[in-house]
């Protein structure tokens, strides 16, 4: 690793060089190379590698922009960093949340005896919620038109939303009918029949 | 040598205060010693297991206030396993059966039982204060003991203890005839409380003065509390979240402006944003102001916020604030003394927005500063040579970088000379924790220039044995030694054991020391308990004197091995 020569002239570092040496003698040597791999201390798991990468293409003062690179996973080390348990105990609720993302949701079938719950966040798509519901039920959904609803089933796949309305499944694009479906219900007979007429 | 009548030389000596004082004064002479041991009633215990309770009252029979110590620090981060000791009954049951009058019990880092508690309550009738911090092992029933019957009860403070709330009505256990409360601070529990009777409490204490409310009290509790307590000089808010378009929140903006004696804050253990300009008032008295566990407050309000604390000396707030909020606090805060920044994320996994920028901003704005706890993403060497010079009167300076070992991001050195400017600088530094990539070098300037210091923390530091030798040569107050870590062994160890009479404790964990060494130690040194502590490998107990010792903790003592420790811990 090369010294950064030009950032040391700016701050005029010798001035508050420390010196440990007595008076008159040689600056003692200053550099032991940064023993990131030499030394013979116990390693953390995967942290030594941060420190090398990417941080030696700019001196810039924005600090900030040298960090944008996200940090590999790094294990966790027992006690570090040292906050107390009651603190950390605290914190840990909200974490847990946003890292799972779990979306559960109640799906009732008209007729069926009991529901089922289902986790959205699984599912990359409609084609695959679909599959699923036609699975788990033991139904077939048929085909889906934008102009006519499910074509060729006795079924309609429809969902809650935010406002308390029911809404046909499909309409909407995938994430926003995630961040607004609150329970499936898969509709039977001529109750969902008489979605695509109402209009 | 008795000049003057005992009663004279008692009366002379309450004038002095310290624990040091009172010992230096007690070896003088013989009668000196005995006046003072007759007079002597708050006594420091800093480790339990230094001394045993008889021996203490035997000693100081007097005694009314009693702080004892337990557990060793690292056991606040998970290092020491959980049944490792730290008892306070026996002491409770030792002073009972001995008529102390005791009146004060402050703890840390104890096991407290809910017999303890019951036992205390029953048995000093004049108790007027017991100060728990990071306790555990008791529950609120034990709580609803003490508030039961100690009838002249005038503080009751928990500091993050850890206590299973078993959701009973322990507040309502004061009876009405209780109205000497002077502080009462339960905000580390987790469960319901009863407001009514909170109410009620607080209506009848004419002199309380703090109190500290969990996150179970609403802000519509909050605000009735203050109408009767206008007197109130330290609070800590419960759930501090409300719609601020409420006519409850107007009547809390009017409340707060009635309540001029609030020099302290703290709580905030929920908070709507919205609702922090309603403290903006008391914001201008403010001398010390706890927002660490207020993880909902972003920068931006963080910043409007401190604009209006100009009289702050104290200030913990989260990185959150970020090296701007720092800056902001540095132009506004000139009475700083103490910082405390912690991790949003206290799991390390980096989203830190303070870098060394905020600490030296700090330095240049806030003269005053004294004791510092950070956390932050990285720092470097120009920066701790500039906060060194700017602040020479650091007592307590902890620095804890997230990624532990490292280096300046700037030069890619190790930050040997950054801390070393911050020892040669600050003469009365007492207390030091290090972090980030360190050689031995360092530590031979700390053993060089820290002379006052007392506390030492280390963390994945050094090169060799000569980095802890430094130390343990050169710093001569040295009490308290914490290694985690580090490659230091059985030459650090053994090569001056006579330091370690001079020292409260040293703990050692997954350093380079062999249980042959703390068996040569153990032997020379009869009078330090040297305890390995092995949670895992059992079975090969003591089998080979090559093996590595995982955890090791020793301690001065004039009690010998203790009789209460666990099968994982051996004593050698």
């Amino acid at each position: 690793m090369e010294n950064k020569v030009i950032y040391e002239k700016d701050l005029n570092l010798e001035a508050t060089e420390l010196r440990l040496g007595l008076p008159g003698t040689k600056k003692p040597e200053k550099q032991a190379p940064p023993s990131l791999k030499t030394s013979n201390k116990r390693a953390l798991p995967d942290m030594n590698e941060e420190s090398g990468s990417g941080n030696n293409s700019s001196v810039s003062d924005d600090g900030k922009s040298d960090r944008e690179t996200a940090p590999a996973p790094k294990a966790q080390v027992v006690g570090w960093p040292p906050v107390r348990s009651f603190r950390k105990s605290c914190f840990q609720p909200k974490k847990t949340e946003a890292e799972e993302g779990r979306v559960y949701l109640k799906v009732s079938m008209d007729g069926a005896p009991y529901l089922r719950k289902i986790d959205l966040k699984v599912y990359k798509g409609y084609p695959e919620l679909l599959k699923a519901l036609e699975e788990m039920f033991k139904f077939s959904v048929g085909q889906y038109s934008e102009r006519e609803g499910y074509n060729g089933s006795e079924y309609a796949p429809t969902y809650e939303d935010k406002d308390g309305d029911w809404m046909l499944v499909g309409d909407v694009p995938w994430d926003m009918f995630i961040s607004s479906c609150k329970r499936l219900r898969i509709m039977k007979g001529s109750e969902a029949r008489g979605l695509g007429c109402f209009l | 040598m008795n000049y003057f009548p005992d009663e004279v030389l008692e009366h002379v000596f309450d004038f002095l205060t310290s624990h040091r004082d009172r010992n230096a004064v007690s070896l003088v002479c013989k009668s000196w010693f005995k006046v003072e041991k007759w007079s002597r009633h708050r006594v420091f215990v800093g480790n339990c297991y230094a001394i045993s309770p008889e021996r203490l009252i035997a000693r100081f029979p007097r005694v009314r206030a009693l702080t004892l110590k337990g557990k060793p620090h690292f056991a606040d981060f998970n290092l020491v396993p959980h049944d490792w000791g730290g008892f306070v009954y026996p002491w409770i049951e030792a002073m009972a059966k001995s008529n102390i009058g005791l009146e004060e019990l402050r703890l840390k880092r104890m096991v407290v039982s809910n017999e303890g508690l019951e036992l205390l309550a029953r048995s000093f009738v004049n108790f007027k204060s017991l100060v728990l911090i990071s306790c555990e092992g008791f529950t609120t029933d034990g709580l609803a003991a003490v508030a039961a019957n100690c009838r002249f009860l005038r503080e009751l403070d928990l500091q993050e203890n850890e206590v299973e709330d078993r959701k009973g009505q322990w507040l309502s256990c004061f009876p009405d005839s209780c109205t000497s409360l002077v502080s009462l601070n339960f905000a580390c529990l987790k469960g319901e409380v009863n407001l009514t009777a909170l109410e009620r409490l607080v209506a009848r204490c004419p002199n309380l003065k703090s109190l500290r409310l969990n996150r179970a009290v609403p802000l519509d509790a909050l605000q009735r509390i203050l109408m009767l307590a206008p007197q109130l000089e330290d609070l800590g808010t419960g759930s501090y979240v409300h719609d601020p378009d409420t006519e409850t929140y107007n009547k809390l903006i009017s409340t707060f402006q009635k309540c001029r004696s609030i020099r302290s804050m703290s709580g905030f253990l929920e908070v709507s944003p919205l609702c922090l300009p309603a403290i903006y008032p008391i914001c201008s008295n403010l001398t010390s102001l706890n927002l660490s566990y207020a993880p909902g407050i972003h920068g931006d309000e963080l910043i409007k916020l401190i604009h209006h604390c100009r009289k702050l000396q104290r200030l913990w707030i989260l990185d959150c604030i970020g090296d701007k909020g720092l800056g902001v606090v540095a132009s506004t805060c000139k009475e700083l003394q103490e910082l405390r920044v912690f991790p949003s994320d206290p799991f390390g996994v980096g989203n830190a927005a303070v870098t060394e920028k905020g600490l030296v901003a700090i330095s240049f704005g806030c003269p005053k500063l004294h004791s510092l706890l950070y956390f932050c993403q990285q720092v470097t060497n120009a920066a701790l040579i500039t906060v060194a010079k700017n602040c020479p009167n650091f007592t307590r300076f902890r620095l804890c970088i997230l990624d532990a070992t490292k280096a300046d991001p700037v030069t890619m050195q190790p930050l040997d000379e950054g801390f070393g400017a911050i020892v040669q600088s600050c003469k009365d530094l007492r207390r030091l924790s290090l972090s980030g990539l360190l050689t031995d070098r360092v530590f031979l300037y700390i053993g060089m220039y820290a002379e006052q210091l007392e506390m030492l923390s280390i963390a994945f530091a050094g090169d060799s044995d000569k980095g802890m030798l430094y130390v343990l040569n050169g710093c001569k107050k040295l009490r308290k030694l914490e290694i985690r870590d580090s490659p230091f062994g059985n030459e650090a160890l053994l090569t001056d054991v006579g330091k370690y009479e001079t020292m409260r404790s040293l703990w050692m964990s997954s350093c380079e020391v062999t249980l042959g060494g703390c068996k040569v130690l153990a032997e020379k040194m009869p009078r330090i308990n040297v305890e390995i502590i092995n949670e895992y490998d059992q079975m090969e107990f003591g089998f080979d004197d090559r093996q590595k010792v995982d955890k090791m903790f020793l301690y001065r003592t004039l009690v010998g091995p203790r009789k209460d420790a666990p099968h994982f811990v051996w004593t050698l």
